[in-house]
């Protein structure tokens, strides 16, 4: 296929045809800033944050949604381009409330981030009155509307990558936000509550609640799903030994960006205080907590007496489908070598 | 899976069949759900009750419960009567193709439209779709399998994959979706009554020589007893111990009354688990195993692929991980073993199981491998059966309807069918226990179709008593067309309302599944007092 050759600040760069512009400057190491954007959904042009500079035709265009087409020479930082960009960049600042020292998706915020690299401050902006206000229907998914800036990255995604089609954009203008079907709550609509929508809001509309207030995670640590046979892979966000939350996105995940309620809402069993901690061992009616040596001794010699007693067929063993490969050859190691039966099963058929 | 869920994009058409896909398997639904709604694939969907996928299909059957035979046969007739088999594929990959065609034959559209229920327009549209689709896949779950009719059910769906020549290429094939995260890998390590790691049989000699050399013991070669067997056989006093790891057959094994009696009765009961479940309550020796997030190992999903799972995590209190257990206990008991981690263990099983053989800890550092992977510089296998089948060639397996083992009658006039719901899993002993699953749905309910409540007097929410032969349970009604006239439909996630003190222990002969599709149940308001 003929390549399409572009420039871009100066330097040049060859694209297939098709390519964005965007994608074409990301090729040769030039990023863009973006809001509305996301790789894995059909561009839009909508915020218009990505504006850059055709110097050829004088024309500004959006380099997410624009094609790279021949002979185009490209200025991501022109003066035309910054002036363009924070003008945008101010009118949506315009309509966001101030909570910024209170708002959970403290430095995460995309908005806070670009606006900060333009040098640009709220007190700037002529301030706008609210139109929109907060929905707290369910325990997953808090939605401070006030806060949305109209990219439509939610309804987007639940659309293209979801395929739930549960959210839609409704009013114009400083009215528009994102509506869950027919305006309903959360749980009565076709919303799934996968989050996948809140995971790429790129303000504070659109919260976790399960994993609001926890901080920011030391490390994050790649685990497979403990639910669905799926097999997703959930990075799971650690502080002080502890789970705060889970992210989808893992390269070379089988899920993408995707994840169901179960894996990112579903690991609070984790730290839930129910948790065994020590062997508990039968006294009459009561289990009764023992050391690891009295209770491993106890079943030892009671798997001993039984084998002895009434056969080695006399043991059943149920490994577990949620065991690690590894458990399991152990466990169907330890009934047919240790205790000598094919007693052994688990609950594939239930 | 004999595809990958790389390629499930790829069908022109998807035929689901007892799969709730939305509910149980969330991010394969939201995959066939954008290949659907980008216009690239047509979706079939087959299920007695309405589920949301249906919205998605270009067609939706709804036969009874139980008929799946039926309609399978139907749609393999229809079929060959229209010219749309793949008789290439039949010549060259498969045998006993007349066998099929004299078994299918019976199956006309007005028998077909008698015992299912499905419209013959409807049956014969779907028929359509799915054998001149250039490549057609089908997905299917428990709603296939969990019957006394299981094996020929999954029989009847393969028949229909090679009648069309739909195996072995990107975008077809016979996908069974898997419940839990390492069913498939907890049945490829062997933890079966009847199989060594990788399904090697414990009666084929060489096999059971290869580890009775590797393990240094001598091995018995009969098969022995499934979950439900056991407990069969505790009731009756010949199995006398059991070790129950990670599981809780007392919520989720059929007729729990008859299983919590089987397990009274042992001499000795040992439960590890993370959580005091209801099964763990009745051990007599319980030990504290650690989560999944505690640990290091390796999980096989339901396309067989091998994955890594890495510790987050440090384990509280004192527990130990079940392979620390049971490395332990082998100790103890007088067979002495040691394994620096769970990687030794891999590479132990790998050298005895030729479909693990090429895979390691080191490799799966870098990424996931769909076994059969047979050398250490194999890649995988994404697409099973792509030349021959495992047995060479492919066999037809003709299969009759038979009717489910407990039909509705005068007494117990409903059909029960269980399963899962999106926001809790199995016993609900994890989900229930993190905070916003188990506050968004704190209890479980049975959905019933408003014609049925209506006459019955039954209003939305109102408290109901389910009962069968076995036993009975309260819970609550939920009103809702999903369920078809005559069915009801719990899930089991929640004890104090154990729907498997109703479910009907019958089950199928060869796989050893129970029938918990089905079970004959009456439904009586219960007055507030
Ligand atoms: S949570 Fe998932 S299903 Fe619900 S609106 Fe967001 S993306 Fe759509
Ligand atoms: S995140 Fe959901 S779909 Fe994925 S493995 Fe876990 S339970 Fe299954």
């Amino acid at each position: 296929m003929a390549g399409i050759s572009i420039k871009v600040n100066g330097r040049s760069v060859s694209a297939y045809p098709g390519t964005s512009v965007l994608e074409a400057a990301r090729k040769i190491g030039i990023e863009i800033p973006t809001l509305c954007h996301h790789p894995e959904l059909a561009p839009t042009g909508y915020c218009g944050v990505c504006v850059v500079e055709d110097l050829g035709s004088g024309r500004l265009i959006t380099a997410c949604d624009t094609p790279a087409d021949h002979g185009m020479d490209i200025s991501t930082d022109s003066p035309r381009v910054t002036e363009a960009r924070r003008r945008i960049l101010s009118l949506i600042l315009s309509d966001h409330p101030e909570t910024c020292v209170i708002c959970e998706k403290g430095n995460a915020c995309r908005l806070r981030e670009l606006s900060s690299n333009l040098g640009l401050a709220f007190t700037s902006a002529q301030r706008l009155g609210h139109l929109r206000g907060v929905v707290d229907a369910n325990p997953f998914i808090h939605r401070d509307l006030s806060k949305c800036i109209g990219c439509q990255l939610c309804v987007r995604a639940c659309r293209e990558i979801q395929g739930a089609e549960a959210v839609e954009f409704t009013w114009t203008g400083l009215k528009g936000r994102p509506l869950v079907t027919g305006d309903q709550e959360m749980s009565g609509s076709a919303c799934e509550l996968c989050g996948l929508c809140v995971s790429l809001c790129p303000v504070g509309a659109l919260i976790e609640k399960p994993t609001a207030h926890t901080g920011v995670e030391e490390q994050s640590v790649s685990v497979i799903c403990p639910y669905c046979g799926v097999g997703c892979t959930l990075s799971v966000r650690v502080r002080d030994n502890e789970v705060i939350g889970v992210q989808a996105g893992v390269p070379g995940s089988v899920n993408g960006p995707s994840l169901c309620v179960k894996g990112r809402y579903g690991l609070g069993y984790v730290q839930h205080g129910e948790r065994l901690t020590k062997p508990l061992v039968r006294e009459g009616d009561e289990l009764v907590e023992a050391s690891w040596d009295e209770a491993l001794d106890k079943v030892a010699e009671g798997f001993k007496k039984t084998m002895k007693t009434h056969g080695t067929d006399s043991v059943g063993i149920l490994a577990s489908a949620k065991a690690t490969n590894e458990e399991n050859y152990l466990l169907q190691k330890f009934a047919r070598a240790v205790i000598g039966t094919n007693n052994v099963d688990h609950c594939a058929r239930l | 899976m004999t595809n990958s869920l790389e390629d499930l994009a790829r069908a022109d058409v998807i035929l689901l069949t007892g799969t709730n896909t939305i509910e149980n398997h969330p991010v394969i639904a939201q995959m066939i759900k954008t290949a659907v709604l980008s216009g690239g694939t047509k979706l079939i969907v087959v299920d007695p009750r309405d589920i949301s996928m249906a919205r998605y299909a270009a067609v939706y059957l709804r036969p009874r419960p139980g008929t799946d035979v039926a309609w399978l046969n139907g749609m393999a007739r229809l079929i060959l009567a229209e010219g749309l088999a793949d008789e290439k594929f039949i010549e060259s990959r498969t045998e006993d193709f007349e066998e099929l065609k004299r078994a299918v034959d019976a199956y006309t559209p007005e028998l077909v439209q008698k015992i299912t229920g499905i419209p013959h327009a409807d049956l014969k549209k779907a028929a359509r779709l799915y054998a001149s689709a250039p490549s057609a896949a089908i997905y299917y779950a428990m709603g296939i399998t969990q019957h006394t009719t299981g094996t020929d059910n999954v029989k009847a769906v393969a028949n229909l994959a090679m009648l069309t020549g739909n195996i072995g290429r990107q975008g077809t094939g016979v996908n069974p979706l898997r419940g839990q995260n390492n069913v498939q890998g907890a049945c490829d390590m062997g933890a079966l009554p009847n199989v060594f790691p990788g399904y090697q049989p414990v009666s084929d000699d060489g096999a059971r020589r290869k580890f009775e050399k590797a393990w240094g013991v001598k091995l018995p070669g009969e098969p022995g007893l499934t979950v439900l067997e056991m407990m069969n056989a505790a009731a009756r006093g010949d199995i006398r111990a059991m070790y129950i790891v990670g599981e809780n057959p007392v919520l989720t094994d059929p007729d729990s009354s008859h299983v919590v009696e089987a397990l009274e009765k042992l001499d000795l009961l040992i439960v590890q688990d993370i959580f005091l479940t209801e099964t763990a309550k009745l051990a007599d020796v319980v030990l504290p195993g650690v989560a999944s997030v505690e640990k290091e190992g390796t999980f096989t999903n339901t396309e067989r692929l091998v994955q890594r799972s890495r510790k987050a995590v440090e384990p509280p209190g004192e527990t130990r991980s079940d392979m620390d257990i049971v490395i332990d206990l082998s100790n103890r008991i007088g067979y002495k073993q040691s394994y620096s981690g769970p990687d030794k263990v891999m590479e132990e099983m790998a050298s005895l199981t030729p479909s693990y053989a090429g895979i390691s800890f080191g490799r799966l550092a870098r990424g996931g491998i769909r076994w059969p992977c047979p050398d250490k510089k194999h890649r995988g296998t994404r697409i099973l059966h792509a030349k021959e089948f495992t047995r060479g060639k492919g066999r037809f397996h003709p299969v009759e309807y038979i009717e489910p083992a407990e039909l509705p009658d005068r007494e117990y006039p409903f059909i029960l069918t269980t399963g899962r719901m999106l926001y809790h899993y199995h016993t609900g002993s994890m989900t229930r226990r993190s905070r916003a699953l188990a506050e968004y749905i704190s209890d479980g309910w049975a959905e019933i179709n408003p014609r049925d409540a209506k006459r019955l007097g039954i209003r939305e929410g109102a408290p109901i008593r389910l009962s069968s032969r076995r036993g009975s349970v309260e819970t609550k009604a939920k009103l809702s067309a999903r369920s078809p006239e005559g069915v009801v439909f719990m899930s089991f996630h929640f004890a104090e309302q154990a729907v498997n003190r109703l479910t009907n222990p019958a089950m199928d002969k060869d796989g050893k599944i129970p029938e918990f599709k089905i079970s004959a149940v009456k439904i009586d308001p219960v007055s507030s007092t």
